[in-house]
């Protein structure tokens, strides 16, 4: 039972139960319910687990079963406003991914893993994107860039900075 | 079903339709390497090491493979090798090899797999070995959890989830990181139960005991703690209990127990015992020899004859000790003023369903719960107070069955349940009768089995006028449409049983309760059938068996009733005595009794009433008036302390007898250790004061010999010998030696002299104290799944008080908020009897305007608050509702106060 107040919003259990119907079972709305949280709180707590069994009723340990398996969902902190996932596999690495990422690292003062102090990005090195022919090409959020150069880099965060803030 | 027959290695084995290859061969004594396979779960086929050869298949896991007639299978071959070991090595890879050090050494399932397979030096040494030094979690009292030694096969998982349905644990994270874990991490944060069910799965050393020894022998006997009887085997080594282990073949348990049952048995041997009979001299009580305690009581007991004598005897003593201790109270003391516990719980259920069905037990056995296609569970925290019978709820929800939890508050049981009604307390008439109102309306109820097999149902059907839903609704509390809905389910899926317990029966209208229950059975045609039934769930281990050996004062062994000139005469002529005709004084009345100077000396057996009783100042302050007080126990409880001589038990652990569990089977209860010191068992202890009251027929040399006398006066038990009771007891009614016992009642007839079951009409009655301006909110008390009655066995088990050792107020966020009362905070809780101070718990499952304790705990005795407002018919206190306030306390939490407040609530002015 929790005792704190509550951290989902009405409008986010609301989404979630919108579900319901799409799925055959609780179990399989798991996913995108955590989806629907991490949109919210920008990562999924221990609590948000444990608000989510009970909605689903489910287990907090089942919840913690998909959600682990996942690389994509943060539980100690919220991730930044902008996540970058920015590729490094062979296509993205052949045509310069890996000096790209230090720039980008250099840019936002974090090394992939981790938020800037503002809370604006996250950098993450991503596996393959499957954007292979656009090679280098990072995620923003649900934006793909491709075809990475510094200068592109430098005017996409700068972009992103502004309307992100 | 015809049964299948293969050949496995050139061998023919015949074996039952719906086994797998593995159980075929398992069965045949055939083996074959697996980790994952567990013949209580469901096959997962994760291990990849049962690989065999089918003839036309080729390689197959025969764990998942369903044995089929005329299948040719191998269990050996280079192929099957060149598989296996590539599984094998992969586990042994990242498997530290520790084995001689290791806790399961000799035990382990992969240690026998590697010594089977066959591993070569070389090949060992040259696997790529990972360094895996991921901490241990020692976060339980009783089991470490380490994941080093995992081999991921996943049975505690699924041991979690398919038989104990905590789903604790599941696996995390993914590739090389997989472990098995909580939500956290740390099994103790999570709705673990610490029953350990996962513990004695687990193949290798992953999860294990933090104490354990291999025992030397092992003994047979029952559960010390609730009414289900689970059976146990004690492992004992050097005089000591050092493992506690279910019985597989048990009916009762299978093998499965709780955390309490598991591991709650080291108040055996805690230092606290009680060891040398104690006599009060100048206030203190100092000890000395058994003989002149003995001698000492049975002088000051001859003073007493008669009805200003009383004595309670005890739910956690034998069958036989019962019996002794009403024959010594009625054939020696010349009074019926015996009883026990039961009073306090169940007392509604014996005189409620003895009136509707002619015996107050459960109907149907444990094992048929899981036969249910719905189960309705009101007023019963089944998890927490039958942990064991649960895991048969879990079973049948498991299986499809609905399930209906009715509780004022939010229980684990409602992650299973269909429906769940969070009624008011107090409020059960209403909520039964208004369901039986919906059934009777929309004509969903058993016209046939009415007609035949029951009386008084127009006057019953009339009653239900009296219940418009709209009143049911408001006096309950529960949305209309719940009401109809779980009356519709309850109807239409048969067969449907009813479990109920405390919530039902400790109110002023307890027995009203339980005939509700009983007419909404009848009502659906739920008796005497399979899956069906009402079943009151008994607390204390033997608090059926006390009942059935008439430690009550109006019934003689077997329920027959003393005011009977017939039965009387059958026990003078036996006991050699004239029996007192009228019914003695209930555990309730005794204490009013003793206040009025009318009971003046009391012989009590293993019963705790300072914290036990509602009103337990009134209680104490009555007991302290008496004459002479014996207390005979395993510890110097709180009672205890008053008494004028204290004389020390043996414990179950202890002794030879028979424990009766809640669905009426009578099972042997075992001597497994010597009791410490000069403790004697309670029988010897009965006999010996009897003889030295000048009595006959009190010369027993084994509780074998109490059992024949029982058997020989007690129709329910005339079949009952120990030899009978082997291995699994006999079910009563058990009426001659060759009856084979009776798992389920009323199957032709009910036990009425017409052989009809009656419908009552009732009306509804509020509790007598609800809260006012003055005491705003309504207490309940429930119970903790790791402290057992007033605590004086389970407070002595460390690691229970690690679990759970501290009462906590459970109180609704909003009427915290309200209070602006945080978490941890310590309160006064007042009501019109007395207060206690205690820490606050805030917690939804408590509904608004009521809060909860449970009665487990000495230095907050909860029972000061509640209310002695006794039940007309039952004569049971009204514990589950009384009327409190909480006032805050200011200022940091002061130690001392806590002594204080029990002091001055514990001594005899108001």
């Amino acid at each position: 039972m929790c005792t704190a107040s509550r951290l989902l919003s009405d409008q986010t259990i609301a989404a979630i139960e919108e579900l319901f119907p799409c799925y055959p079972t609780r179990q399989a709305v798991v996913l995108p319910a955590l989806h629907i949280i991490n949109q919210q709180l920008g990562h999924v707590p221990p609590q948000a687990v444990e608000e989510l069994a009970t909605l689903l009723g489910l287990a907090p340990a089942q919840i913690q079963d998909t959600l682990s398996f996942y690389g994509f969902f943060k539980q100690d902190k919220p991730q930044g406003k902008v996540r970058i996932w920015f590729c490094h596999s062979l296509s993205c690495a052949a045509r310069g991914a890996e000096e790209l990422l230090e720039h980008l690292c250099a840019t936002l003062g974090i090394r992939p893993g981790q938020t800037t102090p503002d809370g604006m990005f996250t950098l993450e090195a991503a596996e393959c994107l499957g954007l292979c022919d656009g090679a280098p090409a990072m995620l923003a959020n649900d934006t793909v860039y491709t075809d990475l150069t510094r200068e592109k880099l430098d005017q996409i965060v700068q972009s992103l900075r502004s309307t992100a803030s | 079903m015809a049964d299948l027959r293969l050949t496995i290695d050139g061998r023919q084995v015949v074996v039952a339709q719906g086994a797998t290859i593995l159980e075929a061969a398992l069965d045949a004594g055939i083996y074959i390497p697996h980790l994952c396979h567990h013949p209580d779960l469901k096959p997962v086929g994760i291990c990849r090491l049962c690989m065999v050869e089918v003839a036309g298949r080729g390689m197959t896991l025969a764990c998942l493979a369903p044995a089929e007639d005329g299948m040719v299978v191998k269990t050996e071959s280079q192929q099957i090798d060149k598989v296996r070991r590539v599984a094998l090595e992969l586990l042994l890879v990242n498997h530290p090899g520790d084995c001689l050090t290791c806790a399961k050494n000799n035990r382990c399932q992969l240690q026998r797999i590697a010594a089977y397979v066959g591993v070569s030096p070389q090949r060992f040494a040259r696997l790529r070995r990972t360094e895996k030094t991921l901490p241990p979690d020692d976060s339980n009292p009783f089991f470490l959890f380490d994941p080093n030694q995992c081999v991921l096969c996943g049975i505690c998982i699924r041991t979690c989830d398919e038989i104990v349905g905590a789903n604790a644990i599941d696996f995390a994270f993914r590739g090389f990181q997989t472990m098995v874990s909580t939500l956290s991490g740390r099994w103790v944060e999570s709705s673990c139960v610490s029953c350990g069910e996962c513990v004695v799965r687990c193949p290798v050393a992953a999860l294990v005991p933090k104490r354990y020894q291999q025992p030397q022998h092992e003994v047979q006997t029952v559960c010390p703690y609730c009414g289900v009887g689970c059976t146990i085997y004690v492992g004992i080594r050097g005089g000591r209990i050092v493992a506690v282990g279910g019985d597989r073949q048990s009916p009762v348990n299978q093998g499965r127990l709780c955390v309490k049952g598991r591991f709650g048995h080291d108040f055996v041997h805690h230092p606290d015992r009680l060891t040398t009979p104690l006599v009060r001299r100048d206030g203190q009580l100092v000890p000395v020899a058994w003989d002149e305690a003995l001698e000492l009581v049975a002088r000051q007991f001859d003073q007493y004859r008669g009805d200003a004598f009383a004595a309670m005897s005890s739910a956690r003593c034998t069958n036989e000790e019962n019996y002794l201790m009403q024959k010594l109270v009625r054939a020696v003391l010349g009074t019926n003023n015996i009883d026990h516990c039961a009073r306090l719980c169940h007392s509604p259920s014996v005189a409620g369903l003895a009136r509707t069905l002619g015996s107050g037990a459960m109907t149907n056995t444990i094992q048929d719960i899981a036969q249910s296609r719905c189960i309705f569970a009101i007023g019963t925290n089944t998890t927490a107070a039958h942990p064991v019978l649960a895991l048969k709820v879990v079973e049948a929800v498991r299986r499809g069955a609905k399930l209906i939890v009715a509780n004022p508050k939010h229980i684990d049981l409602d992650r299973h349940a269909t429906l769940r009604l969070q009624h008011q307390p107090g409020s059960d008439v209403a909520l039964l009768m208004g369901m039986a109102r919906v059934i009777a309306e929309e004509r969903l109820y058993d016209a046939e089995f009415i007609a035949r097999r029951t009386v008084d149902f127009d006057a019953f059907r009339a009653s239900l006028e009296r219940f418009p839903l709209e009143f049911v609704e408001q006096a309950t509390g529960v949305p209309r449409q719940h009401i109809v809905e779980a009356a519709r389910m309850f109807a239409n899926h048969k067969p449907a049983s009813i479990l109920y317990a405390m919530g039902i029966t400790q109110h002023t209208h307890g027995t009203d309760n339980v005939l509700a229950i009983s007419n909404l059975a009848l009502l659906t045609g739920n008796l005497g059938i399979p899956g069906g039934g009402i079943n009151p769930l008994r607390g204390q281990g033997n608090v059926q068996g006390a009942c059935d050996m008439g430690a009550l004062p109006n019934v003689l062994p077997g329920y027959q009733r003393v005011d009977d000139p017939q039965i009387r005469s059958k026990f003078e002529a036996v006991w050699g005595c004239t029996l007192p005709p009228g019914p003695g004084l209930a555990l309730t009345e005794m204490f009013d009794a003793m206040l009025r100077g009318q009971i003046k000396a009391v012989y009590l057996m293993g019963e705790n009433p300072l914290l036990s009783e509602a009103d337990a100042q009134h209680a104490e302050r009555a007991l302290r008036q008496l004459d002479f007080l014996v207390v005979q126990d395993i510890f110097l409880t709180e009672t205890a302390r008053l008494a004028h001589v204290v004389l020390p038990a043996a414990s179950s652990a202890e002794k030879d007898g028979t424990f009766t569990n809640t669905e009426r089977r009578v099972q042997r209860v075992r001597k497994a250790v010597d009791p410490p010191g000069e403790a004697k068992p309670d029988w010897w202890i009965i006999c010996q004061i009897a003889q030295r009251l000048g009595a006959s027929g009190f010369s027993f040399s084994h509780p074998q010999e109490i059992m024949s006398e029982i058997a020989s006066l007690t129709p329910i038990y005339g079949g009952m010998a120990y030899q009978r009771l082997e291995p699994q007891g006999l079910q009563w009614p058990c009426p001659s030696m060759d009856h084979p016992g009776t798992p389920i009642l009323h199957t032709q007839r009910f036990a009425t002299p017409d052989g009809k079951a009656r419908f009552v009409p009732l009306d509804y009655k509020p509790p007598a104290e609800l809260p006012d301006d003055e005491y705003p909110l309504l207490l309940t008390t429930d119970r903790s799944l790791y402290q057992y009655h007033t605590g004086t066995m389970t407070r002595r088990v460390e690691g229970l008080e690690v679990l759970d050792g501290q009462e906590r107020l459970c109180i609704n966020p909003h009427d915290a908020a309200a209070m602006q009362l945080a978490d941890g905070q310590q309160v006064i809780v007042r009501s019109r009897r007395g207060r206690v101070m205690v820490r606050v718990k805030v917690t939804s499952s408590c509904q608004p305007g009521v809060v909860s304790l449970t009665f487990h705990f000495a230095e907050t005795p909860t029972n000061v608050l509640t209310h002695a407002a006794l039940d007309p018919v039952a004569k049971i206190p009204e514990t589950k509702v009384c009327a409190v306030r909480i006032e805050p306390l200011d200022g940091p939490p002061q130690p001392g106060l806590h002594q204080q407040i029990t002091d001055t609530t514990s001594c005899a002015g108001r």
